[in-house]
């Protein structure tokens, strides 16, 4: 069975102009999210403050969950519906030092005025502020270390610093492109969504390495041709292997979105989007990045 | 030829096998007793948010547990300075770890004393003026550091006694970084009253009653020196409403908790109350009969936390070491209350940073979805090979089902916790291993369709994918070991599982698959390879 014909040949790298606007705009997009509409929430691992689920056995309506709220003087708490029937998720976003006594006050008023509804508290999450700084700083650090790995291995192992560069921009990119759309979808950026973001970077160097890799065995075969066209034929070779793989990932992150539940659902969400970049970012974020290093910085060594 | 590919299987088959004994643990629990002698794993650790339970990060305020020591140093040198007969005027502390020392008379005196018996004080910036001397004494920072971490030990000894008797199944209680405590209970039911437990400092303290000194006049702010308001706070059973009774107390303490050698719940209830009572350690009972003998007819105030619990009037001197606290406990606290007392005061107030609790049930949902959905993947993705590359189809998905197996055999036997974040590694690990088993065939193919022999493709595929496996993986396996390296909790659980997944991966991938290839086309004349 082929899902690819052999001798395949689109010209991918000759629509980079296009891809670049529509890469610089996504870009915009994503950041201006992020940083200027604050769309990026910190989630309560990291921001600090109480997360408390809630299911009841009976019938429930959300505004009477928000009155409950209101009632006992919690006007920041943000109530929404989550996972099956009659279940809430009830989340304060705060640094403060006293957040486990307000917790224990949130859960004790929500037993007695759900009192014939059997509320089952199902999860309570209270973060001090002095750990969400924690956290974040060390999960900044520990993946800031692994890229500078990355960028090592790859220019050593390519013997050029271009292929190094182009993987590390086109991570970079998926990092931003995921941050993005959570921001934009309203998810909020928990410790679960960065488990994400690890992954993501883990598919998308995966996906580049493939690439690169035919692409210095293409250099040794056809001496003549310029980098350019190499790296067209090195992506249409591969290409076969990049929709098999992608194909059956998406498969398996799909089904993980569909019936994996509720606390997995963001998480899933967020795959899907970072796939979908990892695998664009190849073609049109590392290779040219690679290409234009070549062109005007180290012009043309990179054939050598 | 023949003869190493047969070792190369008898060896494959061996890891497999040892593979599938350490995974049997966590598959059933009907295993005989002779199994898991010779078999030394568990079941897979399951992490908190899969399992349910509650996870407590704490921190220990040692600057409180230098306070109190420093406080307990101005008593004693209180005491030498009235026994050495040097007037003293103001003797003070000023901060958490400086005593101000105000005196008149010859220094000498002093310094000599200090020198004796307070090697850890550092004088600073003495002054005299009119004949009075004024000395800040400091506490030596080494002194400081080494009372700190005494209490962080005591209070992870302490914690760690009071889980073990409130009884909970495989508890985790460690040491983090310097000054914090992690805490992991799975599988409990009631956090409130744990956290109540844990956190509960439980200082117990007897002080004397002022019966001379006036409570209102100190309630207005008139508090006789040397003495100290303190509270009993009760509620009434009908009302439900709180009160707090002031009372003027002595403010030395004239014992501690420390001396408790054993505390139970008393059932000889004559008025509906429920008592704890007390034993006391030798020195204890002698203390407390010194205390008792010399102070009869006064009140004697049972204070814990800075709550007085009661007060009674000391009728005789008290030998045996014995006493009670009485309240209007449940069952429940009175049988909290024993047993904190029997494991020991904190050192210092805990306070808790992190908590999250998962109920039970949530944990399971959890599972439940997680493994239905995982099953599901699993059906397609195999069925996805075999339909795509025919017969050599089924030697991938024997790699692919291989990689899950060590991958989960290896985290049974390093006993790592696996955790929603440690799945996402999984799914992780897997991707890249149909990953590899893709480039192996396209590449397979791409050479059979340049002309090569069947034996001289799968030979060329396998050295070509080789390179690019081990490139992909190697950079992704570095990243992991970054991440294990600093990382903390979810990114840790994330990282081990990729980075054993992608262990598992080269030697399924790359070895096993090849030899299942080789033994194929073992057969000379093979002519189609169905791929």
């Amino acid at each position: 069975m082929e899902l690819i014909r052999p001798g395949t040949h689109i010209d991918f790298i000759g629509k980079k102009k296009y891809t670049l606007w529509i890469s610089a705009i996504a870009l915009l997009i994503c950041l201006g999210s992020v940083f200027l509409f604050g769309g990026l929430k910190y989630g309560v691992d990291f921001a600090g403050g109480i997360l408390i689920q809630i299911k009841f056995s009976k019938p429930v309506d959300i505004s009477e969950v928000r009155n409950a709220m209101d009632a006992m003087g919690s006007k920041e708490a943000m109530v929404q519906a989550f996972g099956g029937e009659n279940e809430f998720l009830i989340r304060i976003e705060k640094a403060s030092e006293d957040l486990e006594v307000l917790s224990k006050k949130i859960q004790d008023s929500l037993q007695e005025q759900f009192k014939g509804k059997s509320a089952e508290i199902r999860r309570v999450e209270v973060v001090g502020p002095k750990v969400g700084k924690d956290l974040k700083e060390k999960a900044l650090y520990a993946v800031g270390l692994s890229f500078l790995a990355i960028l090592i291995y790859v220019a050593w192992r390519f013997k050029q610093v271009s292929y190094g560069l182009g993987g590390i921009v086109a991570l970079v990119h998926d990092v931003i492109v995921v941050y993005g759309v959570i921001s934009i979808a309203g998810i909020e950026y928990s410790l679960n969504v960065m488990a994400v973001i690890l992954t993501v970077i883990g598919f998308s160097i995966n996906d580049t390495i493939v690439i690169f890799d035919r692409v210095r065995e293409d250099v040794k075969k056809f001496r003549k041709e310029d980098l350019e066209t190499i790296f067209n034929t090195a992506i249409n070779e591969t290409l076969g292997r990049t929709v098999l793989t992608s194909g059956t990932v998406m498969m398996v992150v799909l089904i993980l979105f569909f019936f994996g539940g509720a606390v997995i659902h963001d998480f899933a969400f967020a795959l899907i989007v970072g796939l979908i970049s990892g695998t664009y970012s190849t073609v049109y974020i590392a290779s040219p990045v690679v290409l234009f290093w070549e062109k005007y910085i180290s012009k043309g060594r990179g054939r050598s | 030829m023949l003869k190493s590919l047969r070792w190369k299987f008898i060896l494959y088959a061996a890891v497999t096998v040892f593979a599938i004994l350490l995974l049997l643990p966590t598959l059933t629990s009907q295993l005989p007793s002779w199994f898991m002698k010779v078999i030394p794993t568990d079941k897979i650790h399951l992490g908190l948010d899969l399992q349910g339970g509650m996870y407590l990060l704490l921190t220990v305020e040692g600057e409180k547990a230098v306070e109190s020591y420093v406080e307990q140093i101005r008593n004693n040198l209180k005491d030498e300075l009235k026994e050495r007969g040097i007037p003293v005027g103001r003797l003070e502390t000023e901060k958490p770890d400086r005593i101000v020392l105000e005196f008149s008379g010859a220094k000498e005196k002093v310094d000599n004393l200090l020198s004796q018996r307070f090697t850890m004080l550092h004088e600073l910036s003495p002054s005299s003026e009119g004949g009075i001397w004024k000395v800040r004494l400091v506490l030596d920072s080494r002194e400081t550091d080494y009372v700190k971490k005494r209490a962080i030990d005591q209070a992870l000894e302490i914690i760690r006694n009071r889980v073990d008797q409130f009884g909970v199944a495989e508890p985790e209680i460690t040491l983090q970084g310097t000054d914090r405590i992690l805490v992991q209970l799975p599988g409990i039911k009631d956090a409130e009253r744990a956290k109540k437990l844990i956190g509960q400092t439980a200082l117990l303290e007897f002080k004397l009653v002022d019966e001379e000194g006036d409570v209102d006049e100190a309630l207005k702010g008139n508090i006789p020196p040397g003495d100290v308001i303190l509270y009993q706070r009760s509620v009434d059973p009908q009302t439900g409403a709180a009160r707090r009774m002031p009372f003027l107390l002595k403010e030395k303490t004239l014992m501690t908790g420390e001396f408790i050698k054993d505390a139970r719940v008393s059932l000889e209830s004559g008025f509906g109350e429920t008592h704890v009572s007390m034993e006391f350690t030798d020195v204890g009972a002698k203390l407390f009969e010194q205390i008792t003998g010399s102070n009869v007819k006064k009140r004697l105030a049972i204070i814990l936390d800075n709550n007085v619990y009661s007060a009674p009037v000391i009728q005789e001197r008290i030998a045996g070491g014995r006493a009670q606290i009485t309240g209007r406990f449940t069952p429940e606290e009175a049988n909290d209350l024993a047993l904190v007392l029997r494991s020991g005061s904190l050192p210092a107030p805990v306070t808790i940073l992190e908590e999250r609790t998962v109920g039970p049930s949530l944990g399971e949902d959890s599972i439940r979805k997680g493994i239905f959905s995982i099953i599901v993947s699993a059906i397609v993705v195999v069925l996805f090979m075999v339909v795509y590359y025919k017969a050599t189809g089924i030697i991938a998905d024997v790699a692919l089902v291989l990689n899950v197996v060590l991958t989960l055999a290896a985290l049974a036997i390093f006993r790592a916790t696996l955790t929603l974040p440690g799945i996402a590694g999984l799914v992780l690990s897997i991707g890249m291993a149909v990953d590899a088993n893709i480039l192996v065939h396209e590449r397979i193919k791409e050479e059979l369709r340049w002309g090569k022999t069947i034996r001289a493709a799968i030979d060329q595929g396998y050295h070509r994918a080789f390179i690019t496996i081990i490139d992909s993986n190697l950079t992704t396996l570095i990243a992991g070991v970054f991440l294990y390296q600093f990382g903390t909790g979810p990114v840790r659980g994330f990282a081990v599982t990729l980075c054993i997944g992608i262990l598992a991966n080269i030697f399924t991938a790359v070895y096993v698959t090849r030899l299942i290839f080789d033994f194929v086309t073992l057969r000379p004349g093979t002519k189609k390879l169905s791929i």
